[in-house]
């Protein structure tokens, strides 16, 4: 479980503070499937990186299983269980897709296992295997390698920061099916997506919607998205290609 | 097992630069402080030792197909200095991986330092792997210096691929690779250096393609830590129709030092020649991602530079 408790987060620029995220607490109990939804610069991505400690808040608490992990860097969390799916996922030159599946397992991951999370992905495995992960991959692969790190690692919380950006629209059908698939067995893990995606909304336990660095409404699919519909909040993929 | 004359620190070098643990299938020449130390031919492959000159001779007959040779060396006394000449004469058609490589262990007081002189004659129709490893250990004040000079001269439509690296512990090293290639030859260059405390390492490439489509792509990829400094000078000629390039492409630690010089000069209006260089640090980014996986920084770092220099 993950509670936030009076979260902000400011930052300077050119001598002026700006708070990008203000008195905010939540809870993500386990076993749920909880999508943060806002408008562009309503503060979500930070609240993403404030989960995974890539950013500290200036003030409030993180508990996590009921410990205090606001003072613990990004490897003590990783540790913990928490992951992290970056919005623009990091090439490495030399690095290839076995070894950071690797590394995300944790162990000497047989080239079967590792196959079976590229294929989750939508990966052709024999394809993928041994690729570099530079600026060979495009964006929707390596998007797509960087969903399949988190399910190599299979934490207790695992965090998605917008998962659908950069990918076309036939990888985007593959990535819903991977969060159905994600949260049929869930279990007694959770998932957090920030996403804008209505076809991601839908899926949610709970949908969060951020606006202004603070929490605006809170609720099942049926009571939030109607009202979301049409708002920037929530853009539909097709609305965007017409 | 080893059934040569080689003490533990020798046999442990030799595993570090060519990965021998047993006696080498093929030919091989060991030469450990300055002295034979095994030898072994084939029926395709001969090994000479030169007249007047240290070093050997190794001729490979025409058509010789999925053979190796290695010709590794050891120093492990300290003080040693030696110049060493080795001419490989290869056939046309040939089909072969060349192994070479020096590790120096010095434990004593003085500097130990092996020049290795290898020239390549490669025949018509020739591929070669050819793969050099350069490795130093031990806890003395003496230097470890190694200064190898390559010459690679290819006949038509011959093919060279050249692995390089000098991983860890060699204090000094001037590194000069000297290529000319003939109409359809191709060459390419992979070279792996790290440096780390107040280390010194040079590397000049000079390539010349003097045939019609020859081609060379020489890549360099380093890593400078401590206060170690690198210079990467690599210069392309283009006398005729053909293709090269060179990249050197380096990360920057600590207080290290890189220069990286990549040169083209073209004689001839339809020489293609491109040119790369990138020095920078390790990246936020790479770190933070390999950090959300469970790796402390430290950890992160190495991976990241593991699979920079693979």
């Amino acid at each position: 479980m993950l509670e936030l408790k009076n979260l902000s987060f400011s930052v300077e620029s050119d001598g002026i503070k700006k708070e990008i995220l203000h008195n905010l607490s939540l809870t993500i109990p386990d076993g749920k499937f909880v999508v943060i939804t806002g408008p562009n610069g309503s503060g979500k991505s930070t609240l993403a990186r404030l989960i995974m400690g890539i950013e500290k808040p200036s003030s409030g608490q993180i508990f996590f299983d009921g410990q205090d992990i606001t003072a613990l860097g990004v490897t003590e969390r990783a540790k913990l269980g928490v992951s992290f799916a970056f919005q623009q996922p990091v090439r490495f030159k030399g690095i290839r897709v076995i070894d950071l599946l690797r590394l995300a397992s944790g162990k000497q991951l047989g080239i079967s296992e590792a196959c079976d999370f590229l294929s989750e992905v939508g990966l052709c495995a024999r394809d993928y295997i041994d690729r570099e992960i530079n600026s060979s991959l495009s964006g929707g692969e390596l998007k797509r390698i960087e969903i399949a790190t988190l399910l190599a690692r299979q934490t207790r919380l695992s965090v998605f920061d917008e998962p659908e950006a950069g990918i076309d629209l036939w990888s985007f059908q593959n990535l819903i099916r991977i969060f159905e698939n994600m949260r049929r067995e869930i279990k007694d893990s959770s998932i957090v997506i920030i996403s804008h995606q209505e076809r991601i909304l839908q899926i949610a336990d709970e949908i969060i919607l951020l606006s202004d660095g603070t929490i605006k409404q809170t609720g099942s699919v049926d009571e939030v998205l109607p009202q979301l519909i049409g708002t920037t909040a929530a853009v539909d993929a097709c609305e965007r290609l017409k | 097992m080893l059934d040569l004359n080689i003490d533990d620190i020798g046999k442990s070098l030799l595993a570090e630069i060519a990965d021998i643990h047993d006696t080498p299938a093929g030919a091989y020449n060991f030469r450990v402080n300055s002295q034979l130390a095994g030898r072994h031919t084939t029926d395709n492959i001969d090994i000479m030792t030169k007249e007047g000159l240290p070093g050997i001779d190794i001729f490979i007959k025409p058509h010789t197909k999925g053979e190796s040779v290695h010709i590794p060396v050891v120093v492990s006394a300290s003080g040693i200095k030696e110049t060493v000449y080795n001419d490989f004469y290869i056939g046309d058609d040939c089909d072969v991986v060349i192994v070479a490589g020096c590790g120096i262990d010095n434990c004593g007081e003085h500097d130990s330092q092996h020049d290795g002189v290898h020239r390549f004659y490669v025949g018509k129709n020739a591929h070669i792997k050819y793969v050099e490893k350069h490795y130093g250990s031990g806890d003395g004040n003496g230097k470890r210096i190694l200064n190898p000079q390559t010459e690679v001269y290819m006949e038509e439509n011959s093919s060279m691929e050249m692995e390089m690296e000098q991983i860890k512990g060699v204090d000094s090293t001037v590194r000069t690779t000297i290529a000319e290639l003939k109409a359809g030859s191709k060459l390419v260059v992979k070279e792996r250096l790290m440096t780390h405390g107040d280390q010194v390492a040079k590397s000049d490439y000079m390539v010349t393609l003097n045939g019609e489509n020859a081609t060379a792509d020489v890549v360099s990829r380093s890593v400078a830590r401590d206060t170690s400094s690198q210079t990467f000078n690599a210069r392309i000629t283009g006398n005729a129709p053909c293709n090269g390039h060179t990249e050197c492409d380096s990360i920057i630690m600590d207080s290290g030092k890189i220069l990286a010089i990549p040169s083209l000069e073209a004689n001839d209006v339809d020489a293609m020649l491109f040119h790369e260089a990138a020095i920078g640090k390790i990246a936020g980014d790479q770190l933070i991602k390999l950090m959300t996986l469970g790796l402390t920084e430290a950890e992160a770092e190495e991976q990241i530079i593991k699979g920079f220099l693979r």
